[in-house]
């Protein structure tokens, strides 16, 4: 039950947050804040009944929904949502406090715009029908698109579009996919079924397997995204408003993620297995090539973004490493991703707010004027190009060992993105914080609220940097009870 | 709770969290009370734990603090290691590391950022223990890149100068492709051996790998690849010269005395997997041998007093690489040592040079100092001859045990030997160039500054003076660690070889003073030759390497990244969508603004299958 009280606080505090605008502008914050905090309580509850970690769900809930479809209202937690659950929370309340001050206008319905985004990711990483999956996965569509299409800057509209048909294409792709899988289960018992553990008993022909895994693949490969399907995030980033980028950054491009892990893998373990060469390469690519656009950009935001494709490139290498190492690492990068990403782009936000501008070539020498910004940004500037310590190098360390028993030149090869890492993150550095002061440079420091949200964040990828097995632990089970499933063992076994 | 291993590294890092979390607001007396006082207590912590291994080199403690991270078969332990290598390391970085603390209290005193200053250097000695004492290599590598990233942040200390941030960017990124490398020797070592403990996979190599195996080359090549970008070395030896844009103490503790031998340390750490690959050991001995020859040339030409110093430290870093590539473990650690005290004491005694002259780095600006600056000429003779090896000074000793064990081997040895004697000679010949031109002579300019001292910077001088002159007598208790047996090879060695090493440095010293000091030759002269001026220019830009790589790394990444600044693959996706566009009546509508029918017909079509289902 705990799950659904989650999504129903977001969902009800959405619209409550919206009808308090007519009472009083500060409102909607405040009930959006306490909503996000009143949601994660349940999560508690959830992780206490960790005793029983080794079993597949820690909680799980089955209604009928439209029975005569074979639809259920069906969720469920295990060790890797209740992870990434915690991260949605969390990055939920750092993009309100983000928005705290920058978003002035239609307040209410920006508030129920964010916490609708965070009400479908819970729904992504918790539903457990594939149906209802999809529905969870328009949901979180939707509100981010207009939080970007009324909230963002100058491009905005171009912008929402533009990531709206990308994910609304290929989230065709996945519907139809979908379908075809409970349509192969249906001919094959006769039920219909959307149900995840149904749908991971059946047995696809070849050609089948293939195309509908790549429907998902392609789902999932654009939210995460990799490359060649990335190019709506430096739109998106750079237009949206900094509580957007957070969740962008921070939450969404995890579903892509998820999916992955929860279902490509599982539900076509063959095509999947079969694809793995082309998946690294993939990944590969998306380290090395985006690290390298990151270097050509002016705008911070643009900028920052593709650095966050090619660190989501760690992502797929180790999910497709197929071991519990590279699962593992996979994970840990996302949250630590999630983490900095968010810390990135709020800083860059905070600029903006105080700069009107997000162009490099305008900026310079902050330091002086604002050492605890340049402290902050140095901390997460660090975080990403993979210092040990700090939960991002947990992550890419073990997904590049998972993968380097499965390939070595991938693994080698993306390690050379740590060195254009450094080369991004530094020349920022120098570039934005270093060097001469400018005319600009009369900046305002971080404020109580902003230092309170970093040192949350810094205090996170400290955590995951020393203590990583407190996050290791929750998924463990969830990862070993994916990889032990009949259908991955076989394959497993005759891959390697 | 004094025998602590895990203690040792905690306390300076403790003295970094209460400085940087004051976020500079503790008064200057406090900031140095604790900045230097945490390196005092650590040291003294240090020596403690020290003794019994010093008396008794079999001596091994060792101690794990927490599980750090596992997944499956892997687990990476907080654990260190204490036996008679790390003792050495562990005194040499608290013991010097203090002296140059106490010394920065005074160097720094008129620096606005003082706080930050110490905090970041708390740090670095906080790293760099783990560093030594982490019994694990992926533990020694989280130590690595801290002191990576406190010598990026203390290089660009002084950040409002563009150039100082430059050159800590190159030395961030130019160590970091040797880290990379040594990264994925991590790799490889866990996916063959199972392991990432320093003991077992030494264990691990020698029973499951061969002599000459595949696996040993690659992973020596590797750990090797992360010992060169640290150290130094040939080819990524580019970054130390520029990294003296950092404060001068900056340079005596990290890329003198302890951060660049970290790559010495790491090889000898892990010397049985370089046994198991000899033609990488080798390949060591010949990196160690170019690099000080490189070093040596170039040290002869510069005019800049600190370049000429990280010219020289790379040079007898090429010295270390030498000895371990010859197998002369204990003698490479000896002279880490030596060079740590008579190179921390002439990077100490420029900095009271260069701040008594306000911030005058030109050596030819310079001259007739010796009367002007006393202690800074002391300190300067004493550290120039141990560094030209002078007889019975500390340099002496270290520097002779491995030129021996160079020629002790077979194949190339003699050329080794004769390498390192020629480099010999060029150190007699740039140390006391500097010498001459500094403290000899005619005064050239800053006629009435009088020297900075007091007794925080001078202490250090003095101490790290006995010790450059003396240190030689002490004998690293390195002998287990290494399986030396007791008997040395010295009984074999003609007296002819013991004169020629004892010869060579004085010649190039003598030769320094005919140029330098009676000024009978001239150095001017010589570049009136075209080839000797081209030569000079060669060497001067450190044999051309920074134009080298900036041709052949900087500039086509660049290129490649201004070409396609606007990635070709949005402009793929964007002539999709135009061309689909032209052709669909649908898509037109959709972008002349419909957008928002677009988005109900969605919330609507999912609504409609809501209530039909309800219905259903």
């Amino acid at each position: 039950m705990s799950i659904l009280w989650i999504l129903l606080i977001l969902f009800v505090g959405g619209v409550v947050a919206w009808i308090s605008e007519a009472i009083n502008k500060q409102l909607p914050r405040w009930l959006a804040l306490s909503s996000v905090i009143l949601a994660m309580l349940p999560l508690v509850s959830l992780m206490d009944g960790g005793d029983d970690i080794s079993s597949a769900w820690l909680s799980s809930l089955n209604t009928a929904w439209i029975p005569s479809l074979g639809i259920q209202f069906s969720l469920a937690v295990d060790g890797l949502s209740l992870l990434l659950i915690g991260l949605t929370g969390f990055l939920g309340i750092i993009s309100i406090a983000s928005a705290w001050e920058e978003i002035n206008s239609r307040v209410g319905f920006f508030y129920f715009n964010l916490l609708w985004t965070l009400a479908g990711v819970v729904g992504v990483f918790t539903a457990v029908d594939l149906f209802l999956f999809f529905f969870f996965w328009e949901v979180m569509l939707i509100p981010m698109y207009f939080i970007i299409a009324i909230w963002g800057h100058e491009n905005r509209k171009y912008a929402a579009t533009k990531f709206f048909l990308f994910t609304q294409a290929t989230g065709m792709l996945l519907l139809m996919s979908l379908l075809g899988l409970a349509y192969f289960n249906w001919k094959a018992t006769g039920v219909l079924s959307f149900a995840y553990e149904d749908l991971l008993a059946v047995d696809l022909a070849g050609d089948v397997e293939r195309w509908l895994m790549l429907g998902f693949f392609v789902a999932f490969a654009t939210k995460l995204p990799s490359v060649p399907f990335h190019s709506w995030l430096p739109d998106a980033h750079s237009q949206a408003p900094t509580a957007g980028s957070v969740l962008l950054a921070g939450v969404l491009l995890k579903t892509g993620a998820y999916g992955l892990i929860r279902f490509t893998l599982p539900l076509f373990p063959n095509a999947s297995s079969e694809f793995t060469p082309v998946a690294l390469t993939l990944a590969v690519i998306s380290i090395l090539y985006c690290a390298k656009l990151a270097l050509a950009q002016t705008d911070l935001k643009r900028l920052i973004a593709y650095t966050s494709v090619s660190h989501m490139g760690f992502v797929l290498l180790g999910i497709y490493a197929w071991n519990l190492i590279g699962l593992q690492g996979a994970v840990m990068t996302m949250l630590a991703h999630g983490l900095s990403a968010a810390a990135l782009f709020s800083l860059a936000g905070g600029l903006q707010g105080r700069l009107h501008t997000r162009d490099l070539r305008k900026m310079g020498g902050f330091w002086l004027a604002s050492p605890k910004m340049a402290v902050t940004a140095m901390f997460f500037s660090i975080a990403a190009l993979g210092m040990p310590g700090l939960g991002n190098f947990v992550g890419e360390f073990l997904s590049l060992l998972g993968v380097f028993s499965v390939s070595v030149s991938a693994a080698a090869i993306a390690a050379l993105g740590m060195i254009l890492a450094a080369v991004y993150s530094l020349w920022v550095m120098q570039a934005v914080f270093q060097g001469e002061s400018t005319a600009t440079s009369g900046l305002q420091d971080l404020n109580r609220r902003e230092m309170l949200a970093y040192g949350a964040m810094m205090f996170g990828l400290l955590v995951m940097g020393f203590f990583p097995n407190l996050f290791l632990v929750f998924s463990d089970s969830a990862i070993s009870g994916l990889l032990s499933l009949d259908q991955l063992v076989a394959v497993a076994k005759g891959r390697w | 709770m004094f025998d602590s291993l895990g203690l040792l590294p905690f306390l300076p890092f403790l003295g970094f969290l209460i400085l940087f979390l004051s976020g500079g607001g503790l008064p200057r007396r406090i900031v140095a009370v604790v900045g230097a006082g945490s390196i005092g207590l650590a040291f003294l912590q240090a020596l403690l734990l020290a003794l019994p291994v010093i008396e008794n080199d079999s001596l091994v403690s060792q101690q794990v603090i927490y599980s750090w991270m596992s997944v499956g078969e892997f687990e990476s332990k907080f654990g260190l290691y204490l036996d008679g290598l790390s003792s050495v390391m562990i005194l040499v970085i608290t013991g010097v590391g203090f002296l140059i603390h106490l010394y920065s209290t005074g160097f720094m005193r008129d620096d606005p950022s003082y706080s930050r200053f110490f905090a970041i250097m708390n740090l670095f000695v906080s790293s760099m223990l783990v560093l030594v004492l982490a019994d694990n290599l992926l533990l020694l590598y989280l130590g690595w890149e801290g002191v990576g990233l406190c010598s990026y942040l203390l290089i660009g200390f002084w950040y409002s100068n563009p150039s100082n941030g430059y050159a800590a960017r190159k030395a961030f990124v130019t160590t970091r492709v040797g880290d990379t490398s040594m990264a994925i020797g991590l790799l490889l070592l866990f996916t063959q051996l199972g392991s990432l403990n320093i003991e077992e996979l030494m264990n691990g190599a020698e029973t499951q790998w061969g002599l000459g195996s595949g696996y040993a080359v690659a992973a020596s090549l590797l750990l090797l690849g992360g010992a060169v970008g640290k150290s130094a070395q040939l080819p990524l030896q580019t970054w130390l010269p520029d990294a003296m844009a950092g404060p001068t103490p900056i340079s005596a503790l990290i890329h003198a005395a302890t951060m660049v031998t970290a790559g010495v340390y790491l090889i000898a750490r892990t010397h049985t997997l370089f046994e198991l690959a000899p033609d990488v050991q080798l390949l060591v001995a010949f990196i160690g041998l170019a690099t000080l020859l490189m070093a040596g040339f170039t040290a002869m030409t510069q005019r800049d007093i600190k370049r000429i110093l990280a010219y020289s430290t790379i040079s007898q870093i090429g010295y270390m690489f030498l000895g371990l590539g010859v197998g002369a473990w204990s003698a490479s650690v000896f002279h880490l040592m030596t060079h740590a005290f008579f190179k921390a004491l002439l990077f100490l005694a420029a900095g009271t040079v260069i701040l008594s002259l306000h911030h005058e780095h030109d050596i030819f600006k310079m001259g007739g100092k010796r009367k002007q600056l006393p202690i800074a000429f002391a300190s300067f003779m004493i550290g120039s001859l141990a560094l030209a090896a002078f007889p019975f000074t500390s340099g002496y000793f270290s520097k002779d045990e491995i030129l021996l064990a160079a020629l002790a081997i077979e194949g190339p040895g003699l050329w080794l030997w004769i390498g390192g004697v020629v480099g010999a000679f060029f150190t007699g010949i740039y140390s006391f160039r500097l010498v001459f031109v500094v403290f000899f002579g005619e005064s050239a300019d800053h006629h009435d500054d009088k020297e900075v001292t007091g007794f925080t910077m001078a202490f250090p001088l003095m101490v790290l003076m006995v010790f450059a002159l003396l240190g030689g007598f002490i004998h690293p208790p390195t002998d287990f660690v290494f399986s030396v047996e007791e008997a040395h090879s010295e009984h074999s060695v003609s007296t002819l070889i013991h004169a020629i090493m004892i010869a060579v440095p004085l010649a190039g010293i003598g030769v320094s003073y005919l140029f330098y000091g009676a000024r009978l030759w001239s150095a001017d002269r010589l570049l009136e030759y075209s080839l000797a001026k081209k030569l000079h220019g060669y060497w001067f830009s450190g044999w051309g390497f920074d134009a080298l790589y900036r041709g052949l790394f900087i500039k086509p990444l660049l290129g490649l990244a201004d070409l396609n600044r606007r990635d070709f693959i949005d402009s793929i996706v964007a002539t999709i969508v135009a061309v689909s566009e032209a052709g669909n009546g649908l898509l037109v509508r959709f972008q002349s603004g419909s957008l928002r029918w677009y988005v109900l017909s969605v919330v609507g079509g999912v609504a409609i299958l809501l209530t039909l289902g309800g219905l259903l």
